[in-house]
């Protein structure tokens, strides 16, 4: 459990310094168009997806660079999309809402908001005709589910008990609508109900809770039980897109976010050792995971350092990756256009 | 403000709060419209002005809440629907086309159907394949829609008011790259039918037909061309559906060469429509083949360089249009 739980930290770690560079990397202008960004959300997609085997499928939304980076696309694969680089694992056609890596089966980031349950369903139809021990993950956010393609989906996956867990990552917000605003029953895992689909509803802030929640739901997905849905609750530090100031929120609820779990950066950077104890009082997710490894003996602070230093130089190589990756060119546009055309010539 | 210059969102913001101040059944809806006060702040302080009765933040339901604005409409609402952008109007296609542009004709014309749907489009900024569609094309063959495209804020404000005021209904489509840009508004001044083409500058050896931001292209383009000794019509034609033929006819008539400029791939797209009607229409005033500058046949990609290069710029024109004004000396 300890060599999981050190992992789960370290990709935390990893995808709270790889968002804050991409942050860096916009206002210099390396990065353009949309830029959906994960700190504060960490805990859902590391939870999630240690608990996934490499034969599952990961379906996501334009909020996935951590997802990508935590499934094992290559730090530098994914800072290259968010330059448009030809080393992006979408070849810089993509960009950030859009990274895609058929090797580790992840199946695509995906900008229209509901788009992600018909393609998972599609997914674990095959793997449910071909009668393999697969799982598709299927990532969402709350304002998804006021989307027609939710209820239609959820309804096929339980009717032909398609494999297919549903992972609702709460945190709250459709950009500035509040969920109360935008959602009638507010508690997404209600809602399977009326597929008669397994749901519970999750501390998203808590990995370990995410990972085995996961864990379990997924083994009865594989095992051929049908889909299973997961809410897990959770908060963005920052606003929807680094378009957007996040300002509309209430500063007492972002307060209370912020005093329950001040991101690890002052601690973490500062602390050492003392960082479990500064976060104990902390509902802070990262802070939460250091301390109780600091506490059962598995992580020293300078196991705790190594580690962030560790995270820093990879983020430094993947930002060397991205700057050095060529620019593509039409003919590669051209090229991925016609890429199921077999070179026939048409025309 | 009674006149001077303001930004493209704010005419539209000033035309929504004109319509509802003398309207009470005007209403809009849409994600973000109201607290948050639009994406692209058009309707910034309507909600706190006419509350959320009036000023509804929806879910993301696309399908749905424009559905909800054809059947308001159906009993004398007039809803002006903001579609977040256009690339998430192919979810309301079902409302757009098959209830809101059939219903009056299929009803055997017992139905009003004053209905708005406004929407951002074109291409941005890196907004990549998903989010930087121009779809008039798709909307364009629908008999029963009507489609505004306002390029500055003076035809914003005029077209978004017909628009609400107009018992069809009308799909107004504005482009991401316009809203924050300026230009003059006289709130008082008399407005042209919406329809109506405008000759944005005039001239005698080619006419360009174009619309939405790629009039503002293709004016610096026609500034080149002129220091080259030629001379461009520029023709906006703030309306896509239908097109005022009659302002192109005219124009062709004095400079015998079409060239289409547009910002959407060129296959089957609105200069296909435009070239076909003007060659049947004036294939005797003609004297070369028209021709179209428009977007290559590609989603549009991430990588900047490679979205600059996928729509016209302000060269291509000026190619262009030298290339085929290159024997001008020779003609009589
Ligand atoms: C069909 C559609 N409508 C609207 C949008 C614009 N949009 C992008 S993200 C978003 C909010 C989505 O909220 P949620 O599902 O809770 O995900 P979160 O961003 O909070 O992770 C909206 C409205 C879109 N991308 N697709
Ligand atoms: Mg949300």
């Amino acid at each position: 459990m300890s060599d999981l739980l050190k992992k789960m930290l370290r990709d935390m770690l990893l995808a709270r310094a790889f968002e804050e560079r991409a942050a860096e990397e916009y206002t210099q202008g390396n990065i353009g168009g949309f830029l959906h960004l994960y700190p504060g959300e960490e805990a859902v997609g590391v939870g999630v997806l240690h608990a996934a085997e490499p034969a599952d499928y990961i379906v996501s939304t334009y909020r996935e660079h951590v997802h990508a980076l935590v499934r094992g696309v290559p730090p530098g694969a994914v800072m290259a999309e968010l330059f448009g680089r030809k080393g992006g694992c979408s070849g810089g056609m993509g960009g950030s809402m859009h990274l895609f890596d058929r090797e580790r089966r992840f199946m695509g980031g995906y900008a229209i908001v509901g788009e992600t349950f018909p393609v998972a369903i599609g997914i674990a139809y095959a793997i449910a005709l071909r009668e393999l021990p697969e799982a598709v993950i299927c990532f969402f956010g709350d304002g998804a589910v006021n989307q027609g393609t939710f209820h239609e989906s959820l309804n096929m996956a339980a009717l032909w008990k398609l494999p297919v867990l549903f992972v609702c990552e709460n945190n709250h917000y459709q950009i500035g609508t509040e969920i109360h605003r935008h959602s009638a029953v507010a508690e997404v895992y209600k809602r399977a109900c009326a597929y008669r689909m397994p749901a519970r509803r999750i501390d998203g802030m808590d990995v370990l809770a995410v990972h085995q929640a996961s864990r379990e739901a997924l083994a009865q997905v594989r095992a051929g039980n049908g889909p299973q849905l997961l809410e897990f609750e959770t908060y963005r530090f920052r606003g929807h897109s680094m378009a957007d100031s996040g300002n509309y929120r209430p500063r007492v609820e972002v307060r209370a976010y912020e005093d329950k779990g001040d991101p690890l950066d002052v601690a973490m950077a500062e602390a050492g050792m003392d960082y479990p104890a500064a976060a104990r009082q902390s509902g802070d997710h990262i802070g939460r995971l250091a301390e109780q490894l600091g506490r059962d003996g598995h992580l020293s602070a300078e196991g705790l350092a190594a580690m962030k230093v560790e995270v820093a130089d990879t983020v430094a190589k993947a930002v060397a990756f991205a700057a050095d990756s060529p620019q593509p060119v039409m003919a590669d546009a051209e090229a991925a256009l016609d890429c199921n055309r077999n070179r026939e010539v048409l025309i | 403000m009674k006149s001077g210059e303001c930004l493209y969102w704010q005419a539209l913001n000033r035309a929504l709060d004109a319509e509802m101040v003398a309207d009470g059944d005007v209403i809009v809806l849409g994600e973000d419209v109201g607290l948050y006060g639009g994406s692209y702040r058009v309707t910034e302080g309507l909600y706190a002005k006419y509350g959320e009765w009036r000023v509804r933040d929806t879910p993301i339901s696309e399908g749905s809440f424009t559905g909800l604005g054809v059947g308001a409409a159906l009993v004398g609402l007039r809803p002006v629907v903001e579609i977040m952008t256009i690339n998430f109007a192919l979810l309301a296609l079902d409302a757009i086309i098959n209830m809101a542009a059939k219903i009056p004709f299929m009803s055997g014309g017992q139905f009003p159907m004053p209905l708005v749907v406004r929407m951002p489009g074109g291409v941005a900024r890196q907004l990549a394949a998903q989010h930087s569609q121009r779809l008039e094309q798709t909307l364009m063959n629908v008999p029963g829609l009507r489609i505004a495209v306002p390029a500055t804020p003076q035809d914003a404000w005029w077209q978004l008011r017909q628009a609400i005021r107009s018992d069809e209904p009308i799909v107004v489509l504005e482009h991401e790259l316009l809203y924050f840009g300026k230009g003059p508004l006289d709130e008082h001044a008399e407005a042209p039918p919406m329809h109506r083409a405008r000759v944005c500058r005039p001239g005698d050896d080619l006419t360009i037909v174009t619309y939405s931001r790629m009039r503002d292209l293709s004016l610096q383009a026609a500034e080149q061309l002129a220091e080259k000794g030629i001379e461009a019509e520029v023709i906006d034609l703030r309306s896509l559906r239908p097109i005022d033929w009659d302002t192109c006819i005219r124009s062709l008539g004095k400079t015998h060469r079409l060239l289409v400029v547009e910002e959407d791939s060129c296959f089957a797209g609105a200069g296909a429509e435009i070239v076909a009607t003007l060659a049947e229409r004036c294939f005797f005033t003609l004297d070369q083949a028209p021709r179209r500058v428009a977007g290559r046949e590609l989603p549009i990609a991430y990588n900047a360089r490679l979205e600059a290069a996928s729509i016209p710029s302000v060269s291509t024109i000026v190619a262009v249009a030298g290339a085929m004004c290159e024997n001008k000396g020779d003609l009589p």
